[in-house]
């Protein structure tokens, strides 16, 4: 498996929150042959199963890694000396600093090549010079004739940002959307690995829909699959320019382990412990409150789940250069796949007597 | 696909670093001219003679180098510290990809997430001297030995076309590049046509100035890529110039009052040819006409350009018609080019 | 329809007050039901059955509107309020609210010295006509909706509470003209949509559909100087593709958008940048649901003289009509 390569065509695949079919497909592909199943849920989140070799009724852990990305939606077209451009609004939380001169495709009746333009700040009114471009005057520019524009491009169209994965020095990349791609090539790798090891429970893998903007497809798969226990995995921060607090992680040094009130304690002590076991890095990540992944969502479906989360540290978060490291990724994989090869039938059994320890 | 266009623009050549684009229009040209030569700065200056007809020399400039970064220091966390070369709007460059140095080594300007700014901080524009390059590097001496400070970044884009437009980064100026190139690969003119692939137009016009003195020409035209804000707003009021509406004639900018008469002899010529052409919207600005119109003893100097959208961006755009009336137009200015044009006859 | 529209919009039912407009809806709805039944919330639930082959559709029109609650009576008789779900302070000076029994209340503001500027809620009181909190016949707690005539000025319609009475007199006429179905369709007059889509929600829970589909009115951006929008008032149905609260299902708008070609039925696309329907906890109920919305353009709304066009609401009964009597593939 290559990493680079998996996650190249992941990251370069267009799937903003509310558009997921194409990069469902995709992952679709690239899970077949270690699934014994895969399905699209109502809301477009993707679920495969693959089952245990335990006996039947085998319990279930759920693996939610989102598969949406932020983007754009055309809220109106324009006619202007014969061309149309596209005014939009965001979808998720894109960084509106940064938009300026990035490339886009639109989603219209045809995938349509586009530049998000503006005018120069000197021809803005005074009170807007000295900001960031905003949505009223940011366009995005098709090249295209407005009678062209009219015919290919529909109000709620969307749009994605377009960016090919860079490879940087040593096992470094960077490009769009590796939040949350970079999970995805990780549950990829898992898989991968699991097809050559002894499992007892049942994986399910899915590929959640709408994270960015709801977390919709966390609460929705979780509700239907109703599994015994679940991690997600997600980006975390990343240490690098003007970030360097205790929880953001080096680039390299490990995935992140997360801790807070999104989490089961026990799922925390069992993934710390898988990691231990293979000598793998890691980090302990906090939150004090909200998560701001899935685990928020899966946490509290149906009776509850004993939930974990697993982080993958990313520079540049929301960004069209977001950068991580390819070691980072692989050993995500790795750390899935030992937590879930020592599942057993008293684990639950084990998580729950954990809730009870005097300790 | 404008096959020409495609390789000046994925070619790199930040000012003062021009010897890749240098290279490659030395290759373009070199078959179609009858000499070439580089000089001090770095200038190609290449020489199509005429059929003898005209005793005219004329100068027809194009500059190659394109805005870009220079790198200046190499942090102790492994990113690199920059400038610009040439102007940026600050806006620009945040979450954009370039290559750096000879090795092309991949780097991106990041930004910290959005997720962890503050209002205020949303609210402000990030300014470039706070910005970072990050290749990859783990700290300063994973960094050393792959970049060093002097080193040139450069945008990284490539060349498509969507009907009529194409996109790509440094049409300014490959297009008035691709143009010159063109008419080099076309018949003689009736007079020796000198023509100087410029650098460092992009940091204060200063290849043109010498390449203008050198050659001495009686007459000079500049093909140039000038920035169009047809973009729309909320105000009705004229573009300065639009894509789709033809060469963009400069008569006035903020530095130079082109040669009235040639500027005459251009619309001329358009009108009679058919060509459409627009007249770029007086004031702001400026091209190597502003150096080249005052070497010497003065050389009777005027611009046509190709507009091009979102200037000074890694992503611009042009009208492929625009271009190709561009060189349509330039060529009959050329050939029907008299010396009466230009002379001044004391009554 | 215009009657009907009359006769809702009149009606008083502020979120968590929704009984008068039930008990008005009820009657309408009777005869072409199937089975009615009110849930815990206050949801009226009618369903109409299907032949079988279809899906389970939910469809969302939210009873209740914006109003105010009383919170302390002065000694001189003047009520204090607060607001029900989203009260602009702009909209209140000199307008009048009614509580349920009929008592009316003008409103008004503590002076202000820059007469260009609005006062903060917690500014304005209500006066019922009582001389002191003796003979105030509203008491703390007690909840008041805007009042204001039904008004026909052309095509366009004017009222309180077209939001969303609107969207209720969609469903109702719906359900009147769709002959056969081969959906079960349950069209529920929801409760508390203006304080957080809260009754969409437990009946989405008990519901479980396979689509959901909400009906509400959007926002245009045809007024002057208004925040560029691309729907206008009069230019046909709207269906939208996201909101600030969700994005609709891709399968669904796609469907949506064919059904309103076929029929020829004129239709808007919408991406509203504020605000969101029933439609959001439908979505997200249970294991998920397929959810979009049809929505009618309105001017001034959350004001007391909301305006849509007759046309568009025609409109997206046709549009419901020809989505619920004809299969759904996703």
């Amino acid at each position: 498996m290559d990493t680079f390569e998996i996650l190249k065509k992941l990251t370069e695949t267009p799937g903003p929150s509310g558009n997921e079919g194409g990069i469902a497909h995709v992952i679709a592909e690239l899970w077949q042959p270690y699934v014994d199943s895969v399905t699209v849920d109502r809301v477009g989140s993707l679920i495969a199963v693959r089952n245990g070799q335990g006996k039947a009724p085998r319990q279930r852990l759920l693996l939610a890694a989102h598969m949406d990305e932020i983007g754009l939606m055309v809220r109106q077209i324009v006619s202007h000396n014969g061309y149309g451009f596209l005014r939009v609004t965001n979808v998720g939380g894109v960084d509106i600093r940064q938009i300026y001169a990035q490339q886009v495709v639109v989603h219209g009746r045809q995938e349509l090549p586009g530049v998000l333009g503006c005018l120069p700040p000197s021809m803005l009114p005074e009170e807007k010079q000295n900001k960031p471009y905003d949505y009223e005057d940011l366009v995005v520019d098709v090249g295209l004739p407005a009678e062209e524009v009219e015919k290919l491009v529909s109000v709620g169209d969307f749009v994605s940002f377009r960016q090919p994965l860079h490879q940087l020095l040593g096992k470094r990349v960077a490009g769009k959307s590796l939040d949350n791609r970079a999970s995805v090539t990780a549950v990829t790798l898992c898989l991968h690995y699991l097809a050559q090891r002894t499992h007892t429970w049942d994986i399910i893998a899915v590929a959640t829909a709408q994270e960015e903007t709801r977390l919709l497809g966390a609460y929705t798969s979780a509700f239907s699959q109703r599994p015994d226990a679940a991690v997600a995995i997600d980006v975390t921060f990343g240490k690098g320019p003007g970030v360097n607090d205790a929880n953001a992680f080096e680039l390299g040094g490990g995935p992140t382990i997360d801790w807070g009130p999104n989490v089961h304690p026990g799922m925390y002590r069992a993934l710390k412990e898988a990691a231990d076991a293979i000598e793998l890095p890691v980090h302990t990540a906090t939150h004090s409150r909200y998560s701001g992944t899935d685990a928020f969502g899966l946490q509290i479906a149906r009776e509850g789940i004993p939930t974990g989360l697993v982080g993958i540290p990313l520079r540049y978060m929301h960004t069209m250069v977001e950068t991580a490291d390819l070691t980072d990724i692989e050993r995500t994989g790795r750390l899935l796949a030992e937590f879930i090869t020592r599942l057993d039938d008293k684990f639950l059994e084990s998580l729950a007597a954990g809730m009870m320890e005097e300790k | 696909m404008n096959e020409l266009l495609k390789q000046l623009t994925e070619a790199d050549g930040v000012s003062s670093n021009e010897k890749e684009i240098r290279l490659l229009i030395r290759d373009l040209i070199a078959d179609h001219v009858d000499e070439w030569r580089v000089d001090s700065m770095g200038n190609l200056i290449a020489l199509k003679k005429g059929t003898g007809a005209s005793d005219l020399r004329v100068l027809v400039d194009a500059h190659m180098d394109e805005v870009g970064l220079m790198i200046t220091e190499i942090a102790s966390d492994g990113t690199l510290k920059f400038e610009p070369v040439g102007g940026f709007n600050d806006r620009t460059l945040l979450g954009k990809v370039v290559r750096v140095g000879a090795d092309k080594i991949s780097g991106v300007i990041g930004a910290k997430p959005v997720h962890l700014l503050s209002a205020s901080e949303r609210r402000r524009v990030v300014k470039i001297d706070s910005m970072r390059i990050d290749i990859g590097a783990k700290d300063k001496s994973a960094a050393n030995g792959k970049v060093k400070p002097g080193d040139f970044a450069a945008f990284v884009t490539t060349y498509q076309e969507m009907g009529n437009t194409a996109l790509g980064k440094a049409f300014d100026n490959r297009a008035g590049c691709a143009a010159l190139i063109e008419l080099l690969r076309g018949e003689p003119y009736p007079f020796d046509l000198y023509a100087a692939f410029t650098v460092q137009e992009e940091v204060g016009l200063r290849g043109a100035q010498v390449a203008a003195y050198s050659v001495q020409p009686d007459v000079a035209l500049v093909l140039e890529c000038t920035p169009a804000y047809d973009l729309p707003t909320k105000e009705d009021v004229s573009p300065n110039v639009a894509l789709g509406q033809g060469p963009s004639i400069y008569v006035m900018d903020a530095v130079t009052i082109q040669d009235p008469r040639l500027v005459a002899h251009i619309t001329r010529t358009a009108a009679e040819r058919g060509i459409p052409y627009q007249i770029r919207r007086p004031g702001g600005g400026g091209t190597n006409t502003a150096v080249i119109q005052r070497t010497h003893t003065g050389i009777p100097a005027a611009t046509i350009a190709v507009p091009g959208r979102h200037a000074h961006t890694p992503v611009m755009m042009i009208n492929l018609e625009d271009y190709a009336n561009v060189v349509k137009l330039t060529d009959a200015v050329l050939r029907t080019l008299s010396p009466d044009i230009v002379r001044r006859n004391l009554n | 329809m215009n009657e009907l529209i009359k006769k809702l919009t009149e009606a008083y039912g502020p979120a968590g007050f929704e009984d008068q407009v039930r008990d008005l809806i009820q009657p309408e709805v009777a005869p072409y039901a199937d089975e009615i039944k009110v849930d815990a919330l206050g949801n009226l639930i009618v369903h109409k059955k299907g032949d079988g082959s279809g899906l389970k559709v939910m469809i969302a029109a939210h009873m209740d509107e914006i109003g105010v609650m009383v919170t302390h009576i002065t000694k001189e008789g003047y009520v204090r309020f607060t607001n029900i779900g989203g009260v602009y302070p702009r909209t209140l000076h000199g307008n009048r609210v009614r509580f349920a029994d009929g008592t009316i209340g003008i409103i008004s503001t503590e002076p202000l010295a820059d007469r260009n500027k609005v006062n903060s809620l917690d500014k304005h009181f209500i006066d019922v006509g009582a001389t002191s909190s003796e003979d105030c016949p509203v008491k703390v707690g007690d909840a008041a909706g805007f009042w204001r005539e039904f008004a026909v000025l052309g095509s366009r319609l004017v009222a309180k509470s077209m939001d969303d009475r609107i969207g209720c007199v969609v469903a109702i006429e719906a359900l009147k003209r769709l002959k056969e179905t081969p959906h079960d369709v349950y069209f529920v007059f929801s409760v508390q949509e203006e304080v957080g889509t809260r009754g969409a929600q437990t009946a989405a829970n008990a519901l479980n559909p396979d689509v959901g589909i909400a009906l509400d009115v959007t926002l245009t951006g045809d007024t002057p100087e208004a925040r560029p929008m691309a729907v206008s008032l009069g230019k046909g149905t709207a269906i939208k593709v996201k909101d600030t609260g969700m994005i609709a299902h891709a399968g669904l708008v796609k469907l949506m958008r064919q059904r309103a070609e076929e029929a020829g039925i004129p239709y808007q696309m919408e991406v509203l940048e504020g605000g969101t329907t029933d439609a959001r906890p439908m979505q997200i109920a249970n294991a998920g649901c397929a959810a979009g919305c049809i929505s009618i353009p309105c001017r001034y709304v959350h004001s007391q003289s909301e305006m849509v066009d007759g046309n568009d609401v025609e409109n997206s009964v046709r549009l419901l009509v020809e989505i619920l009597s004809k299969p759904i593939a996703l």
